[in-house]
């Protein structure tokens, strides 16, 4: 139960973070190190053993929450409980904060962040479906620069994304009108604090005349990665959100999704509870309009 | 295969209020530098992968698994453990008198961990309800008391005082 040694760094600059990373290769992994709340546990059971691990707590650049121009920057270093409590967060971004409130406990939220819960990509993680609900995009920084990618082209299966081991999250943006929509947020765990068995984030944006114009439906928990359901999103618009068109969009949820068995729940049963998620979080956001 | 050869970090922290100079090897938690290093075995080394809750310290304030942190991360902390309650004179923590007197230990393993979440949960929320002192100790494992006594322990301590984690 203790980690196997590591050279430990410890950048105080994105670009000497980028530099840290560039040392490594097939042989000798080199990790990010953020909150430590799933890495070190696979460092300690040595289901990780990275040569290198560098640490970005020191890193300024990735902390911060600002709203700048249409969208919200959040720096990837954000802890998850400052996720659940900021006020911009709050006000701008309450399904994030929601979603946020759901990590763990409070000794986890205190340290794990937003860029280390998306590099993770637990397919039961909260804040996956939230930052897929919400459009939110990813400022990466590699050798070759910055580039920003949307977030639902990170997640590659369970605990794998498309991140080469050379680039690092900086910040997660979203959009300020995404924010703004009516949305909810779903979850089924066995107890307060644990890794949802399924969770489920919505959006909807309605027309004064009550039809709905744009949705959005994220799930997690039932397959490899979270994702989007676009055709249960599909279902929701231009209709004007009656229980008939609720029904049709967690028809195409189920249709769409590939949960499977383990110890924690049967295939089944992550079935059934996968529409009972999306079907409240659906019912939230139409009773936040 | 070939270990990497160690090479040890200076770090300076606060632990319980005094100034500690240490040199420390990259892959020893923070758990491992108090209780090896620094000698204070109060906080517990129950699962050593962030689950049981049995490390919980306060860093820089704030509640955290003592496990899930690395010793070199302590530098330029302030610390407070389970020692760091009780006076000098070793009058117990009114939290602590409170755990006593309603039997909120048995084998007091969990204790420490118990008594800083606690101690977290009320400097944040003087009144708890009793929902609130659960969900606040939801993060610590005990295998003794079946709760009921923590969560009178905590409720009772909340009546009588006011708490900060500083
Ligand atoms: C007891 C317990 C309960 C938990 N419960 C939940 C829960 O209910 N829901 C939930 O979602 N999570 C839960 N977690 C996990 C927690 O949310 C973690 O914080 C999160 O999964 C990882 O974030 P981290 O900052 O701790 O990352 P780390 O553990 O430091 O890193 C995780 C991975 O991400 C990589 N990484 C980190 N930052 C970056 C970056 N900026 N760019 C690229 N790669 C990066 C690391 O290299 C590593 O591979 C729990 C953890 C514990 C110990
Ligand atoms: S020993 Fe740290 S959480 Fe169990
Ligand atoms: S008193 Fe024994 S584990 Fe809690």
């Amino acid at each position: 139960m203790k980690p196997a040694p590591f050279h430990y760094e410890r950048p105080t600059t994105v670009a000497e973070a980028v530099a840290a990373l560039a040392g490594g290769d097939g042989e000798r992994e080199v990790k990010l190190l953020a909150g430590g709340q799933s890495l070190v546990p696979l460092l300690a059971l040595r289901l990780a053993r990275p040569a290198t691990l560098v640490d970005l707590n020191r890193v300024e650049e990735l902390r911060g929450i600002e709203v700048s121009g249409d969208h919200v920057r959040i720096g990837a270093l954000t802890r998850h409980e400052v996720l659940h409590t900021d006020a911009t967060v709050r006000s701008r971004l309450p399904l994030l904060a929601t979603a946020a409130g759901h990590i763990g406990h409070r000794a986890i939220r205190t340290r794990g962040t937003i860029g280390g819960s998306l590099a993770h990509a637990d397919p039961a993680a909260e804040l996956p479906t939230g930052c897929l609900a919400l459009g939110a995009e990813l400022e990466i920084a590699g050798p070759a620069g910055r580039r920003t990618i949307p977030v639902g082209t990170l997640f590659d299966g369970p605990l794998s994304t498309t991140l080469p081991a050379d680039e690092l999250i900086v910040a997660v943006r979203v959009p300020v009108d995404m924010g703004r929509r009516p949305f909810g947020f779903a979850e089924l765990t066995r107890r307060a604090g644990d890794f949802a068995l399924v969770v489920a984030s919505v959006t909807i944006a309605v027309d004064a005349d009550g039809g709905c114009r744009a949705a959005t439906v994220a799930v997690g928990g039932v397959g490899g990665s979270a994702r989007l359901i676009g055709p249960a999103a599909r279902a929701l618009i231009g209709t004007r959100l009656a229980d008939g068109a609720v029904d049709a969009a967690v028809a195409e949820v189920d249709r769409a999704i590939r949960p499977f068995d383990d110890l924690h729940a049967s295939a089944e049963y992550r079935r059934a509870m996968a529409a009972l998620m999306v079907r409240r979080a659906i019912g939230a956001a139409r009773g936040a309009r | 295969m070939n270990e990497p050869t160690v090479h040890r970090w200076p770090i300076r922290c606060t632990v319980n209020g005094s100034v500690q100079h240490l040199l420390v090897e990259p892959r020893r938690t923070a758990l491992d530098v108090l209780r090896d290093e620094l000698g204070l075995t109060g906080a517990h080394a129950g699962c050593e992968h962030g689950v049981c809750g049995a490390c919980t310290i306060l860093f820089d304030g704030e509640p955290v698994r003592a496990c899930l942190l690395f010793g070199v991360q302590l530098d330029g902390a302030a610390v407070t453990t389970v020692e760091g309650l009780a006076a000098a004179d070793g009058t117990l923590h009114p939290l602590q008198e409170s755990f006593s007197a309603h039997h909120g230990l048995q084998c007091g393993f969990c204790t420490p961990g118990m008594l800083l979440s606690a101690l977290d949960l009320l400097a944040h929320n003087p009144i708890p309800t009793e929902a609130e002192v659960r969900e606040g100790l939801g993060g610590n494992l005990c295998r003794c008391t079946g709760y009921q006594q923590l969560v009178d322990a905590v409720l009772d301590a909340a009546r009588g005082g006011t708490y900060d984690c500083t």
